[in-house]
């Protein structure tokens, strides 16, 4: 479904953020990306929807290649769901106008059609009663429920969080991987930066572990949580579950 | 102050024949509303492209709206009016200059446009300033949604950065209003020129700017009151606009 | 058309366009900029002050002049500045003042209200435990403003005051209004005379062009070493 070959990634001349990246991301697994901050992770899911451009090596999305000039990006992107740290609803429009917006521009779903989807998925995130609300009115955790129904709400073949609850507040993170955990579930394809390493230990079939800008380790889950061959992922690991 | 004051000179017949000299005024304060308002639709679309175009990642883009604003920034707004009215109509075309210099109320004209350009500089500046204090996951969002750099603006980072620069461009518009006096150079007879005709013609100067000053007190009062109203009227629940 | 464009005419006239005209211009910006920056701190510190009524006369002042179009309170200082003369000096008619010196009045009362925004904003950018401090090392008020808090608030708002100076030097070429040979003014008396308004409009618009644009230069440099030192 998602392959990265060969990836690098320059800001500026001469600070390379992502180095030789090779991994992929099957139809219906969980991936879950993790490493220090600064490490490149959240760059690197950036690319697979083209958000940040890259300087050498291919990305294919579904058998589209995503840094070919030639390919329509938008309509690539409107294909992958992605969920923000900031969840990135847009303020000035209501909840179910945020689920409805992409919809209707992108895709050129019916107002009603799109009405109805969105409260379909508001109902399934548990948010249905505040569909006539604004962003800036809901809990940082209802907020990035909502950011997962709207990128939902386009039917995605995959879905991509960048650091879904590092933003949130302890007390919301559970409901938010609560949504997570049922979409893994139920065969989302899905690549997540997350330092949840109990989500990971929960749904993810493959972890891959990075940092300075390269993928360190890139293992079955088991594997990773039993014995991970790199002292770096050993260290993060310790450090991460020492609490 | 061995002046005599005369305040019922305003009920007295002005000599053009045109009924009192309150009438005076007042003809002036219609033909200041007149240019204000048009000077300001000029300015707010030309201005919003150019601040658009400052923020877009094209070279290109930025460069003309940098050069732009450079341009109606660095010469007074006097000297701008004179090289719309006297100059422009001898570097044409023979017959076109002459269509111009001919083209009836052309003081009226020339100021909307001459001011109009002036201000789009700095509703260009504002916009600029309001785009870019937007989160930049904002676009992100929207890109990753799928929606095209033209529906990204239109939908969402426009709504949000008018918003926000609402209260600034309030004081753009009353800036384009005492502007509009300006004006007076190249013989557009508005609010301050008709009280310098009355001061002309009834030597009671001081009742002349008196009343003209508290008609501008009033213009600004309407306006700053309507926009107040705009403001609360496009608020968004629960957002606080950085204050 | 350009073809006839006669470069001798403002060859001629560059003595009196500098030395006359700009001289003026560049004369009463320094000292209106400097007037207006001292009256405008003084209008800052009243509206700043605990005294309430000190604050809504100074905020009435600077709502009011800002209210306002320039070329009208030029015009109001013009035929008010010889009735002032005659109240403060107690002479039996209304005192003649030159251009220059209405100009400037005019100027300086004008620019104190923006002046004072400025510096009100940056007075109240320094955090509250500056005056503080100061007073607990035993300053007064008058002190810890004149070497603790005024300092600071000028450094800071420097690159917003050197900007609203380029603003009002393009303002003053509104003195046009009262026939006073300024820069433009001496440009435009020369172009009626020789009948050459396009000459020397196109050269007025760019000689203010490129001063206007390499001052702001500076000020962005400026901006941005401030900008590095904190």
């Amino acid at each position: 479904m998602i392959e990265i070959n060969h990836v690098n990634k320059w800001y500026g001349p001469t600070f390379q953020v992502l180095k030789d990246c090779t991994t992929s991301v099957a139809k219906g697994e969980v991936v879950v990306v993790c490493g220090p901050s600064g490490s490149g992770k959240s760059t690197l899911i950036k690319c697979v929807n083209a958000l940040e451009p890259i300087q050498g090596g291919d990305i294919v999305l579904d058998g589209v290649k995503v840094n070919d000039p030639k390919t329509d990006l938008p309509k690539l992107r409107s294909r992958v769901g992605m969920v923000f740290q900031h969840f990135e609803l847009f303020p000035h429009l209501r909840i179910i106008d945020n689920l409805r917006l992409a919809q209707e521009k992108v895709l050129g779903r019916k107002s009603e059609d799109a009405t109805a989807k969105g409260m379909k998925l508001l109902e399934r995130v548990g948010l249905k009663e505040h569909a006539k609300k604004f962003p800036a009115e809901l809990s940082g955790g209802q907020q990035q429920r909502v950011a997962i129904a709207r990128a939902l709400a386009m039917d995605p073949i995959a879905m991509l969080f960048d650091e879904p609850t590092s933003a949130l507040d302890p007390e919301m993170i559970s409901e938010v991987l609560d949504v997570m955990v049922d979409l893994a579930r139920e065969g989302m394809t899905m690549m997540v930066v997350t330092h949840e390493m109990g989500f990971a230990n929960k749904v993810a079939d493959r972890v891959i572990f990075m940092d300075r800008g390269e993928i360190v380790e890139d293992a079955k889950k088991a594997d990773f949580f039993g014995t991970p061959r790199s002292d770096r992922a050993q260290k993060f690991l310790s450090k991460i579950l020492q609490h | 102050m061995n002046y005599n004051w005369n305040w019922h000179i305003f009920l007295e017949p002005n000599p053009m024949g045109t009924g009192t000299y309150l009438d005076l005024l007042l003809t002036g304060l219609v033909v200041t509303v007149k240019v204000s308002v048009l000077a300001w639709i000029i300015a707010l679309v030309s201005g919003s492209v150019i601040g658009v175009l400052r923020t877009l990642p094209s070279r290109t883009a930025s460069w003309i709206g940098f050069c732009w604003v450079e341009f109606f920034r660095n010469m007074p707004l006097l000297v701008q009016l004179f090289l719309w009215f006297f100059v422009l109509p001898e570097l044409l075309p023979r017959s076109a200059g002459l269509w111009l210099k001919q083209l009836p109320n052309a003081p009226f004209w020339t100021a909307a446009i001459g001011v109009g350009l002036f201000m789009s500089a700095r509703v260009a500046v504002q916009l600029q300033a309001g785009i870019t204090s937007l989160p930049r996951g904002q676009k992100q969002a929207s890109t990753a949604l799928g929606l095209t750099t033209v529906q990204t603006y239109r939908y969402v980072l426009l709504p949000m950065a008018f918003r926000i620069i609402l209260p600034p461009l309030t004081s753009e518009f009353l800036n384009t209003i005492k502007n509009s006096a300006v004006a007076i150079t190249i013989g557009l007879i508005e609010l301050t020129g008709e009280a310098r005709s009355m001061q002309e013609f009834s030597f009671q100067v001081f009742e002349a700017f008196t009343a003209a000053t508290v008609l501008y007190l009033l213009l600004n009062f309407v306006v700053v009151t309507a926009m107040r109203f705009l403001e609360r009227y496009v608020a968004i629940p629960g957002y606080i606009t950085g204050k | 058309m350009l073809g006839n464009f006669d470069f001798d005419v403002i060859r001629r006239a560059l003595p009196y366009l500098f030395l006359e005209g700009m001289r003026f211009t560049l004369t009463l910006t320094a000292l209106a900029a400097f007037g207006g920056l001292v009256f405008g701190t003084l209008i800052a510190l009243m509206r700043l002050s605990s005294y309430k009524v000190l604050g809504r006369i100074a905020g009435f002042y600077v709502d009011f002049i800002r209210s306002l179009p320039l070329v009208l309170v030029i015009f109001w200082f013009y035929f008010l500045v010889p009735y002032i003369g005659q109240w403060v000096t107690g002479a039996s008619r209304p005192i003649t003042v030159g251009a220059f010196a209405s100009s400037l009045i005019t100027f300086i009362a004008f620019e104190a209200a923006y002046f004072s925004e400025i510096m009100r904003a940056g007075i109240q950018s320094i955090s509250k435990g500056q005056p503080a401090a100061a007073s607990a090392l035993g300053l007064t008020y008058a002190q810890s403003m004149r070497y603790v808090v005024l300092p600071q608030a000028f450094r800071n708002m420097l690159p917003v005051l050197l900007t609203q100076t380029i603003v009002l030097f393009q303002d003053t070429s509104l003195v046009y209004v009262l026939s006073i040979p300024d820069f433009l003014g001496a440009a435009s008396k020369v172009a009626q005379r020789d009948g050459r308004l396009v000459e020397m409009y196109l050269f007025a618009a760019l000689v203010y062009f490129v001063i206007s644009c390499v001052a702001s230069f500076g000020v962005r440099r400026l901006q941005s070493r401030i900008a590095i030192v904190r």
